[in-house]
């Protein structure tokens, strides 16, 4: 009974897609009965590609992408998880270094080993047994509104250490560690510079020192930066946001409003990750695919699409995206052992000192 | 046993071909995958499943928790009836230029995302809103004087805004179908103003008010993003933790925990308020809008429907207003300290950018296209929502006593008060074996947004059709009509309303919802929440300019949408 209903239900639905006259929808279905070869791709929100690169490998291996979208980083990872035995898609692009633990000990990975890992540099390679292959890195650093800085005489600050001096009080917004993906890598920023014993003292500072804590980037960046609608100067934000104030100005301008500070120790390097769902009966595409993402077609792509970097060695960045962009020496540096050991702890003891 | 009994019995029995449809429909979509879900996570747990019980029942942090979202959604609850109810008499009794229209428009904060609302009302009163401007300029102040963002205030603010809809439409809706010679009777009989009002109007209202409050109060007790975005780290509600458990701990029994917590409390409610309702609706005399609704006449009327037109106006359009504006405006940002920058320059780029695919991403969606993919979802879950609503209310309404009518009335409001972070990993978990493969299918969608949008129509449809008098049906029938005809003269014209009230309710609950399109979104259909968030997680004048524009044509589609059902005009009640 409960098939007839489903059953009804479907054709329902069928029929009222047929009727909106949704030409694009009704050509999907058709063209997947159509074409035999399909690679199902699960990314989490932020993931883009060009028409044109991804025609390229459509082409050249006869098979049609098709991208699921599984919400940030984290839930996408829960959802791979929970998928267990029938993963969701082939291959699954999006989890990064702060979420890699989890992805790993939740075995969602099959091991592929890529003949192009030879073309990216050994740091980025965190997963040993390679289920997990580096794609790119972005890294979260302050970002601070020029103009506020030059209007008031203020030097820009050097070090983490520096926003708990007075003179930089009601100046810095932070976003929480707890919902926030910039909020918890620039905790593990500051967690790598103090310490595991001393982050929470230059937090305690930080509080005296009037921090404003919100639980999203969104509210951080266009509610109370002083860019924006706010009155705070400094923001946690992304290396690569202020190319994005030029190239998505209202009016086109000749430099950025804002500056990312890129000194040593001052920002956290996220580095994002492919793999192979275990379970898949894709493999051989599924493999393709990966090769694919660790290529200089895609890796070139990449800085322009989504604004990270590329890790492969041999890729070359456009130059209007290089143009602007500060990429710090030397960022923060924090294991990945300790991550996965003690995340949840960290979180939870920061919550406490400066939340409640 | 006699003949009448027999009767009965086969009337029982056939209440079960009406609720056929709508139990299917439950127990695929919502307790098989909640099922698997609970089974899951608590199969993760190493400690069985009464430790994580014990442990949030006794944690700190978790009674606190539970008794702010009791608490704000209490004060939420009564704050946004304060201003309801006054507006549904304006609406249900009076007639009014503009009424139409601003009905529509208190119905659009519904479908506004949350970073939307939260943009809206920075622009109003965030540190460099107008009010905060204008105070900086009159008393020359350095700072701006008002916090809102991360404040109670905030949180309880965006309740009223966004959930006042709903007592606006269900009261309203009720009070204009009371035939106002119940109170004049009373007043003929001598009672003066006050007591007709408190011992006629009032009890005749209750069932609608209490359904209304019901809702408002289930959503401001599972309220998410309005607490995350605007309430700030210091507030959590139950359902942000189920969140943070979810996905930053990925603690799945904790949350399993705290959402069977979250649930029960719902159904608690919902059957206290089932035991109340069937004792206070009763069979009414409906009369039509001609002779329930007059012009605002006199000065005590007068003076009352320009307060309250006013006050809506104030609530629930300048936010709106102050986003469309700003979505043609260009920010110059040398003059920012001042009132006037927020209005430096007429613009429509961000209209003109939005047609563009200026990173010629495989994943851009022009406007037409995320609009046509948003009212296709809309429509289907407008679709699904009555047909699967409306056996289900007919059955309540009908066998209102039978043993099944009490045990499921209660249970069809969960999905209100069900955690959507679980229901939608219940999905990834449960419909991933053929013939319910379901998890990458659009179809996903449109029902997701149906279990949403069923309790609203079940809610909305209910009260009516018991208020329809038996006497009525009955004599049609006497008088030689099919069944078929008696609904169709006299139940259809009654409920016409109703049924464009639940319609609307669906078609903005589907065209707003974020959450269950994010959960199997294929990016290369996206509705138009979607393609605002995709703006708004970036930065740059550009990328948020086109949110704002996109968030206008969101609104402009809601208020089209709602005015396009409001004239469907299914039957007007007939004058008997």
């Amino acid at each position: 009974m409960f098939k007839k209903g489903i059953l009804i239900l479907t054709l329902v639905g069928i029929g009222l897609m047929g009727c909106t006259n949704n030409q694009n929808i009704n050509n999907e279905i058709i063209e997947e009965d159509a074409e035999p070869a399909t690679l199902t791709v699960m990314t989490h929100d932020s993931f883009a590609i060009s028409e044109e690169v991804l025609a390229e490998f459509e082409n050249e291996n006869n098979v049609q992408v098709q991208f699921l979208r599984a919400g940030d980083t984290g839930t996408a990872v829960n959802k791979a998880a929970l998928a267990g035995d029938s993963p969701l898609a082939d291959v699954f692009y999006g989890v990064d270094n702060t979420f890699l633990s989890r992805a790993l000990e939740e075995n969602i990975f099959e091991s592929y080993q890529s003949p192009l890992l030879g073309e990216i540099p050994d740091q980025y390679k965190l997963d040993e047994q390679f289920r997990a292959l580096p794609v790119d890195f972005g890294d979260v650093c302050l970002n601070y509104d020029i103009e506020y800085f030059a209007q008031n005489k203020l030097a820009i600050p050097k070090k983490l250490k520096d926003l708990q001096i007075p003179k930089y009080k009601s100046l810095l917004v932070v976003q929480n560690p707890a919902t926030s993906s910039p909020g918890l890598a620039f905790l593990f920023a500051t967690i790598g510079e103090f310490g595991p014993d001393g982050y929470l003292k230059f937090w305690e500072k930080l509080v005296k020192n009037d921090v404003l804590v919100v639980n999203d980037w969104e509210t951080a960046y266009y509610s109370e930066f002083s860019r924006w609608g706010g009155t705070r100067p400094i923001v946690v934000s992304y290396g690569s946001s202020p190319p994005f104030e030029v190239i998505f100005a209202e009016e086109e301008m000749s430099d950025p409003p804002t500056a990312a500070i890129v000194a040593d120790s001052t920002c956290f390097r996220q580095i994002e990750f492919v793999g192979i769902l275990r379970g898949t009966e894709n493999r051989e595409m599924a493999e393709k695919w990966v090769d694919f993402m660790l290529s200089t077609t895609f890796q070139e792509d990449l800085p322009l699409q989504m604004y990270v970097f590329p890790v492969n060695e041999n890729a070359v960045m456009d130059e209007a995206f290089v143009e602007f962009l500060a990429v710090p020496d030397e960022p923060v540096y924090l294991a990945p052992e300790d991550i996965a050991e003690h995340r949840e702890e960290w979180i939870e003891a920061w919550t406490d000192v400066v939340i409640r | 046993m006699n003949m009448g009994n027999g009767k009965e019995k086969k009337q029982t029995n056939r209440q079960w071909l009406f609720w056929l449809l709508p139990l299917s429909f439950f127990v695929i979509f919502y307790f098989y995958p909640l099922g698997n879900i609970f089974a899951l996570s608590f199969s993760r747990s190493e400690t069985g499943v009464l430790v994580p019980f014990l442990d949030a029942i006794q944690s700190n942090s978790v009674q606190n928790v539970l008794s702010f979202t009791v608490w704000q959604a209490l004060l939420s609850t009564l704050l946004t009836l304060a201003i309801g109810l006054p507006g549904a008499y304006l609406f249900g009794r009076f007639k009014f230029r503009g009424k139409n229209l601003l009905r529509a428009l208190t119905g659009v904060p519904f479908v506004m995302p949350t970073l939307v609302v939260a943009a809206a009302f920075n622009a109003l009163l965030g540190p460099r809103g107008w009010l905060n401007l204008g105070l900086m300029d009159i008393f020359d102040l350095s700072e701006p004087p008002i916090r809102f963002i991360n404040t109670l205030g905030a949180i309880l603010l965006a309740h009223v805004f966004y959930n006042t809809t709903i007592v606006l439409r269900m009261v309203g809706d009720f009070w204009g179908r009371l035939d106002p010679k119940l109170t004049q009777a009373a007043q003929t009989l001598g009672a003066n103003r006050w007591q007709s009002w408190w011992g006629v109007t009032v009890p005749l209202l209750l069932p609608a008010i209490t359904a209304a409050a019901l809702l408002v109060f289930i959503f401001d007790f599972t309220s998410f993003g309005v607490v995350l975005v605007l309430g700030g780290p210091k507030f959590s509600t139950l359902e942000v933790e189920i969140f943070y458990q979810t996905i930053s701990l990925f603690n799945l029994p904790m949350a399993a925990v705290l959402s069977l917590i979250q649930l029960f409390t719902t159904l608690g409610l919902t059957i206290i308020y089932t035991r109340l309702s069937n004792k206070l609706s009763r069979p009414l005399k409906q009369r039509g809008r001609k002779i329930t609704q007059s012009k605002l006449l006199g000065w005590r009327q007068k003076t009352f429907g320009a307060t309250m037109i006013g006050l809506m106006v104030l609530l629930f359009v300048t936010p709106l207003l102050a986003l469309g504006v700003r979505s043609f405006t260009r920010l110059d940002p040398d003059k920012r300290q001042t009132v006037e920058s927020v209005q430096s320059g007429f613009t429509t780029d961000f209209y003109e950018e939005l047609s563009v695919n200026s990173r010629d991403s495989y994943f851009y969606a022009p406007p037409t296209s995320a609009i046509q993919t948003s009212l296709l979802y809309a429509s289907a879950t407008v679709f699904f929502a009555l047909v699967l609503g409306f056996p289900a209310a007919w059955a309540l309404a009908r066998y209102k006593k039978s043993l099944a009518s009490r045990l499921l009335d209660p249970i069809l409001m969960l999905p209100l008060g069900t955690s959507a972070v679980t229901l939608g990993l219940g999905f990834i978990v449960a419909l991933d074996s053929p013939p319910l493969d379901l998890r990458t299918s659009p179809l996903l969608i449109p029902l997701a947004h149906t279990l949403v949008a069923f309790p609203f129509v079940v809610r909305s449809l209910t009260p009516a059709l018991r208020s329809i008098q038996p006497v009525l049906r009955k004599a049609a029938a006497s008088l030689g009509a099919s069944p078929s005809k008696v609904f169709k003269e006299i139940d259809l014209p009654l409920i016409g309303r109703a049924l464009i009230v639940s319609a609307t309710f669906a078609l903005t609950i589907s065209l707003g919802e974020f959450g269950a399109t994010a959960l199997v979104a294929r990016p290369e259909f996206p509705t138009i929440p979607v393609v605002i968030y995709r703006f708004l997680s970036q930065p740059g004048g550009l990328n948020y300019g086109q949110a704002l524009a996109l968030s206008t044509i969101l609104m402009v589609v809601t208020t089209l949408g709602m005015l396009a059902i409001e004239r469907l005009r299914i039957a007007e009640v007939n004058e008997f």
